[in-house]
C-alpha cells in the first residue's frame, strides 16, 4: 500500500499522518505538495489536519481549489480511498466529496482532549479491522468540529450506514449532530473524521486504537 | 469600471450560532436589555470589475450555501 | 533635526542623548534618533540589569549555545541539541491580550527557528489579578485564546505552563512564552553577518506601522496628532504567515543557502540589522525603499522601527540569491534584497541612492551606558495583605477543599485543553499527567522533560530564597518525570529598577538564581528581562520565571504524578520542612506576607531530587509528585485526582498539624507511591515517611482521629473551579 499525505502550506499534522501510515506493515507513504496535481501513483490519499491555507475565510474553503485537490477529487470519483482527518474532513466537505459541514464547536473554543468513539459500522474500507460497537480512544483537537447536515441528509446517512464513528456516550466534545465523529460518502471510499487517529498509533501516547484506521485501509485495498 | 461591493455572510437561520449566543448572553450582564436574535457573520469588502460575477463568487467560495446565507451590497 | 526634548520623549536621558551626539560626532537626525532610542532602550540594551546578569553561571558540560544568540541550546546526545528561551510579552498583552499573547508566541518561535531549530514545544507562564475581577477574567480568557490561536495554527504543541492569580498583577498582567526547538548540532546557524558584498534579504510579511506608537514623537508635520489611528501600537499576529516563514527558513537552511539568519523582534529592522552587523564585526547598508510596505507613505524611521510580525532577515551570497528567492516563492513568502554587508562598521540607511542615516554599529550595540542600581531593602512590606477568603478556624477538610479550588491550585486543564499538546507526535506526558511535560527524541529511547515555574508571592516574601525556590520547584518537577536538568532560561519580571526597593528585589533574586544554578550545575543559556511592571497600585510581585530543560534516558519510564495502583504505599520523601507563612493557605486566610522565608539546604534538596529521579528512571515508583502550593495534603489529593484513585493516609498528631498538612517549602518534598520494597529502597537514600495506602474512591486522613474523608467526586468538583471562567 502506497499512501500519499497531502501537504498544504498550513498543514500541521502532515508528518504525523505520514509516520502513522508508515507504521502499517508493508506500507510506504509520501507527501503530496499542494501545488502539484500529480498524485505520483499513490494508492490512498490522506488529507491531514492543520489550517491548509490559513483557513481565515472558512475552514477548508480555499484548499479544495488547489491543484492537488482537483486530482484528489478525480481520484475519489474513480473509487480511490481518501481519508480526511480534522481539517482534511473539513476540506472534503467543502469539496463536496462528503455530505455536511463542520461548524464552530458549541463552546466556541479549541478543544484538545482524548475521547472515546464508538464504531458504528465495522467491515467498511476504513473500519475493516474493527468490530461493531468497539470503543476507540483517539484525541480530538479542533475549533470547528461540530458536524452538521440537514435533517434529511442525517436521516439518509443513518439509513445508508454512512456513519462509521460516533462519539461515545457523554463524549461529544463539540455538539455534532447525532454524535457523529466520522462519515463516509455513499460509495464508502471517502471517509472524514474529526478525531486524529494519527495521534493514537504509539503506545507511549497512551493509545494505539487509531492505527486500525490505517491498517483497515491497507486491508481494504488488498 | 470598478464597483465597490460588500458581501455579508451569516449563519443560515436555524443553525446554532455559538458566537451569536455568546454575544446575546453577554449583553444583559452589561446592562443592555431587550436584545434578541444576535447572529455573528462576516463582512467581505472587495473591488470588482464585473459585479455580475458576485453571486457565483459567493456560492463557490465566500459562503458555504449549506450553512450560510449571503447578501451582496454593491455601490456604484 | 530632532531636539533633545524629543529624545527624552523617546525614553533617552539628556545624558544619553549627549553621548549619542559624541559617538556620531553630530546631532542625530530622525532616523538615527529613532534607531538609537530603541537600541538604547531597556528592552534592547538591558541597561539596568546587564551588570547583574553577568553574575549568572553560563557554563556547563552540556551547553551547546550560550547567551548572546537568539536562543540558547543544550546537547541532548546523538548529535541533537535542544534550543530554548523564554520571553515576556507583558505590555502588549495588557493592551490587547489576544494579540499580545499571540504575538508573544510568534516572537519566541522565531527566536527558535532563527538559530536553525525546528520549534517543537511551547510553554506559557501567565500572571493575572484574582479571577474575581472581571478585567482579570477578560485578560485570562483572551490571552489563553491568543496563545492557542497562534500555537495551534502554527503546528507547535503547547505542552505545559503555569498560571497564578494575585492582586498585584491586576493592573499589570504577565505573559511569558517559552519555546523549545530541535536541531542537529552541526546545523545551527548564527546571526553574525559576514562576507563583504553579501546580500541582506528581508523575507516574510510586509512592513506596516505596527508597534511604533512609542516613537510617534518623531512624526513629521503631515502626520500630526489627529492621525493617531495611523500608528497602531498593537501588533497583529498571522500564524499562517509564521508557519510558511518557519518552513521556508528551515528549507533555506537545509539547502545551505544562508550565511546568517536573524528574526525581527522588538525594534524591528533596527535591532536585527545592528545585531547582525555587530556579531559579524561588519557594516550593513539597508535601503528602506526596497522594503515591501503594507501601508503607503511610511517614513524611513518608521520602516526602521516597525515591529510588524512574521519577518526574518538573512545574509546570502550573491550567487545563491536566486535560489533563495525561489525557495521563498515556493512557500509563498515575499522576499527582497534590501541591502548588503559592508566593511564600514556602520549601519547606513538609504532611500534609494540617498543616505538618510549613518550610525557606527559599536555605538548602537555596545556603547549604551550600563547603570548601577541603588539597592535598599524595604523597611516594611511593599504589598498589602491579600483579602481573606477563609476563616482562621476552618477544619482540615474545609481547608483542603478550599485550597484544591483556589485559583492558584485548581486544575489547569480548562486552559490546557484549549491548546494542541499533541501535534508533531513527540508528546509522551501531556499537561497534568506528570509534573513536567515529556517529549520523545527522534530515533532513540531518550527524551526531554521541561517545566516552567516561578511563584511571585514567595519571591515577594524573600527575593533570594524565593528565586532559589523557583529553580528547585522546576528541577523537582523534572525529577518527578525522571529527568536531569541540563540548562535554564529565565524571564525576570520586575517593577521599576530605578526604585531602590525594586532594585533590591532584582539584585537578591538574581543572586538566588545564580546560587541555585551553581548548586545544581545548571547553566543559564539565555533569558529575558521585563522591568517597569508597575501601575498606580504599585509594583507587581517580583516574578523571576524559570524554565528548565532536562533529559531522561528512557521516555517509556517517564514519571507520572497520579497514583496508578491500588495497594501501593504512599510516602512523603525529601528534606521537607514546611512552614505556613507565605503559603497558599496563609493567602486564603488573608495573612500579611512574611519578611523572609525559611532558608533551604539546597545541597540536601539536590541529593533528594537525584534519589527521586533515579527511582523514577529505574521504574521503581508508580507515581512521583512534588509538594508545591498548598502543601502535603494538596499534593496527595492531586495524585488521587491524577490517577482517579483514592488514598488513606495518617499523619502524627500535634500542634503543628496544619503546618504539616498545608505548609510549604517548594521543591523539597515529594509524594511518591510504589511497593513497600521500592519505597524502603528509596528511604535508604532520602528521608522518607510512609503515609498510607493507595486505593478506594475517597481521600481519607486520620491523625489520632478521622480528620478528612472526601470522595474523589467532591475533590474533582472543587478542583474544577477554573472551568466556569471559560464557559
Amino acid at each position: 500500500m502506497r499512501f500519499g499525505v497531502v501537504r498544504f502550506p498550513g498543514s500541521c499534522d502532515d508528518v504525523d499522518a505520514l509516520l502513522a501510515c508508515q507504521r502499517v506493515p508493508g506500507a510506504s507513504a509520501q507527501l503530496l505538495w499542494h501545488g502539484d496535481a500529480d498524485l505520483h501513483g499513490v494508492e490512498a490519499v490522506v488529507i491531514p489536519g492543520g489550517f491548509s491555507y490559513g483557513d481565515y475565510l472558512r475552514v477548508g474553503a480555499i484548499a479544495r481549489f488547489s491543484p492537488v485537490m482537483e486530482s484528489v477529487i478525480r481520484f475519489a470519483e474513480a473509487g480511490g480511498l481518501v481519508l480526511g482527518i480534522c481539517n482534511g474532513f473539513q476540506v472534503l466537505c467543502e469539496a463536496g466529496l462528503l455530505p455536511g459541514a463542520l461548524l464552530p464547536n458549541v463552546n466556541r473554543r479549541f478543544i484538545c482532549r482524548q475521547v472515546n468513539v464508538e464504531v458504528v459500522r465495522a467491515r467498511m474500507p476504513f473500519s475493516a479491522d474493527m468490530a461493531d460497537g468497539e470503543v476507540l480512544s483517539i484525541p480530538v483537537k479542533h475549533t470547528s468540529g461540530r458536524y452538521y447536515a440537514p435533517a434529511a441528509v442525517l436521516e439518509s446517512l443513518e439509513a445508508d450506514g454512512q456513519i462509521v464513528l460516533r462519539y461515545a456516550h457523554d463524549a461529544n466534545p463539540n455538539g455534532s449532530s447525532n454524535d457523529i465523529a466520522g462519515v463516509t460518502n455513499a460509495a464508502g471510499n471517502v471517509f472524514g473524521l474529526m478525531p486524529h487517529p494519527e495521534h493514537a498509533v504509539e503506545p507511549l501516547s497512551g493509545s494505539v486504537d487509531g492505527l486500525k484506521i490505517f491498517t483497515s485501509m491497507a486491508h481494504a485495498h488488498g | 469600471m470598478t464597483t465597490r461591493a460588500r458581501v455579508l455572510v451569516r449563519p443560515k437561520a436555524g443553525i446554532l450560532d455559538p458566537q451569536g449566543v455568546a454575544v446575546e448572553r453577554a449583553l444583559p450582564a452589561l446592562g443592555f436589555e431587550g436584545v434578541a436574535n444576535v447572529h455573528v457573520g462576516r463582512l467581505i469588502e472587495l473591488d470588482i470589475d464585473e459585479p455580475s460575477q458576485l453571486p457565483a463568487i459567493c456560492e463557490k467560495l465566500l459562503a458555504n450555501p449549506l450553512i450560510e446565507d449571503f447578501e451582496i451590497v454593491s455601490e456604484p | 533635526m530632532p531636539t533633545v526634548e524629543q529624545a527624552v520623549a523617546l525614553g533617552l536621558t539628556p545624558g544619553e542623548y549627549e553621548l549619542i551626539v559624541e559617538k556620531i560626532g553630530r546631532q542625530p537626525n530622525a532616523v538615527e534618533l529613532a534607531v538609537f532610542s530603541l537600541m538604547w532602550s531597556e528592552h534592547c540594551a538591558y541597561k539596568h540589569s546587564k551588570k547583574l546578569l553577568r553574575s549568572l553561571p553560563t557554563e556547563g558540560p552540556r551547553l551547546a549555545l550560550g547567551p548572546g544568540e537568539n536562543a540558547g541550546a543544550v546537547d541532548v546526545g546523538d548529535g541533537w541539541v535542544v534550543a530554548f528561551k523564554v520571553e515576556s510579552h507583558n505590555h502588549p498583552s495588557a493592551v490587547e491580550p489576544f494579540q499580545g499573547a499571540a504575538t508573544g508566541v510568534g516572537g519566541i518561535l522565531r527566536d527558535i527557528f532563527a538559530i536553525g531549530a525546528r520549534p517543537i514545544a511551547i510553554l506559557d507562564s501567565l500572571r493575572f489579578g484574582e479571577p474575581s475581577s472581571p478585567r482579570s477574567r477578560y485578560l485570562l480568557d483572551h490571552a489563553v485564546g491568543g496563545i492557542g490561536h497562534y500555537g495551534n495554527s502554527v503546528g507547535v504543541p503547547t505542552i505545559g505552563g503555569e498560571v497564578y492569580f494575585e492582586g498585584p498583577y491586576e493592573q499589570n498582567c504577565l505573559v511569558n512564552a517559552m519555546a523549545l526547538g530541535l536541531a542537529r548540532a552541526d546545523s545551527l546557524i548564527r546571526s553574525a553577518a559576514t562576507g563583504i558584498g553579501n546580500a541582506l534579504v528581508l523575507f516574510g510579511a510586509s512592513t506596516g506601522r505596527d508597534g511604533i506608537g512609542g516613537a510617534s514623537v518623531l512624526a513629521s508635520a503631515e502626520l500630526g496628532a489627529g492621525d493617531d489611528d495611523k500608528r497602531p501600537t498593537v501588533q497583529v499576529g498571522d500564524p499562517f504567515a509564521e508557519k510558511k516563514l518557519l518552513e521556508c527558513s528551515l528549507e533555506l537552511l537545509e539547502r545551505g543557502l544562508l550565511v546568517a539568519l536573524q528574526d525581527l523582534g522588538a525594534a524591528g529592522l533596527s535591532s536585527s540589522s545592528a545585531e547582525m552587523a555587530s556579531k559579524g564585526e561588519v557594516g550593513l547598508d539597508v535601503d528602506v525603499a526596497r522594503v515591501p510596505l503594507r501601508e503607503a507613505g511610511m517614513e524611513p524611521w518608521e520602516i526602521m522601527v516597525s515591529e510588524s510580525q512574521e519577518r526574518m532577515l538573512c545574509v546570502v551570497e550573491p550567487s545563491q540569491l536566486d535560489e533563495l528567492l525561489a525557495v521563498c516563492e515556493k512557500w509563498e513568502v515575499d522576499a527582497s534584497a534590501i541591502g548588503a554587508v559592508t566593511d564600514t562598521r556602520a549601519l547606513r540607511v538609504f532611500v534609494g541612492d540617498e543616505i538618510v542615516g549613518e550610525m557606527p554599529v559599536p555605538a548602537l550595540v555596545d556603547d549604551c551606558p550600563l547603570y548601577d542600581l541603588t539597592v535598599e531593602p524595604p523597611a516594611a512590606g511593599l504589598y498589602p495583605a491579600p483579602p481573606p477568603v477563609l476563616v482562621a478556624d476552618a477544619s482540615p477538610q474545609e481547608v483542603l477543599l478550599a485550597l484544591i479550588a483556589a485559583p492558584n491550585i485548581a486544575s489547569r486543564l480548562p486552559l490546557f485543553e484549549q491548546y494542541d499538546s499533541l501535534v508533531q507526535s513527540r508528546t509522551v506526558r501531556r499537561p497534568e499527567q506528570a509534573d513536567a511535560a515529556v517529549l520523545a527524541l527522534p530515533e532513540t529511547p531518550r527524551g526531554i522533560a521541561v517545566s516552567i515555574d516561578g511563584s511571585g508571592r514567595r519571591v515577594a516574601c524573600d527575593p533570594y530564597t524565593g528565586a532559589i525556590e523557583a529553580v528547585l520547584e522546576c528541577t523537582a518537577n523534572l525529577a518527578c518525570a525522571g529527568a536531569e536538568p541540563l540548562g535554564l532560561t529565565n524571564c525576570l519580571n520586575f517593577g521599576n529598577p530605578e526604585k531602590p526597593h525594586i532594585a533590591w528585589q532584582l539584585t537578591e533574586a538574581i543572586r538566588g538564581l545564580g546560587d541555585a544554578c551553581r548548586a545544581f550545575d545548571v547553566p543559564v543559556v539565555g533569558g529575558n528581562v521585563s522591568l517597569y511592571n508597575e501601575s498606580s497600585d504599585g509594583p507587581i510581585y517580583p516574578t523571576p520565571v524559570v524554565g528548565i530543560v532536562g533529559e531522561l534516558p528512557d521516555v517509556a519510564r517517564a514519571g507520572r504524578s497520579g497514583f496508578t495502583r491500588a495497594g501501593d504505599a504512599v510516602a512523603l520523601a525529601g528534606p521537607f520542612a514546611p512552614s505556613l507563612p507565605g503559603s497558599e493557605l496563609a493567602k486564603l486566610r488573608g495573612d500579611e506576607l512574611p519578611a523572609g522565608l525559611a532558608q533551604i539546604d539546597v545541597a540536601a534538596v539536590r541529593t533528594a531530587q537525584q534519589a527521586i529521579r533515579d527511582a523514577v528512571r529505574a521504574g521503581e515508583l508508580s507515581s512521583a509528585h512534588d509538594v508545591a502550593e498548598g502543601g502535603l495534603l494538596v499534593a496527595v489529593a492531586e495524585s488521587c485526582l491524577g490517577g482517579a484513585i483514592g488514598a488513606t493516609i495518617e499523619v502524627g498528631a500535634g500542634d503543628e498539624l496544619m503546618q504539616t498538612l498545608f505548609g510549604e517549602s517548594l521543591g523539597s518534598g515529594f509524594v511518591v507511591s510504589g511497593s513497600q520494597d521500592a519505597l524502603r529502597r528509596l528511604g535508604e537514600r532520602v528521608s522518607l515517611d510512609i503515609l498510607g495506602t493507595v486505593g478506594g474512591e475517597s481521600l481519607v486522613l486520620t491523625s489520632s482521629e478521622l480528620l478528612i474523608d472526601v470522595t474523589l467526586d467532591e475533590l474533582r468538583a472543587a478542583h474544577g473551579a477554573l472551568a466556569p471562567l471559560f464557559a
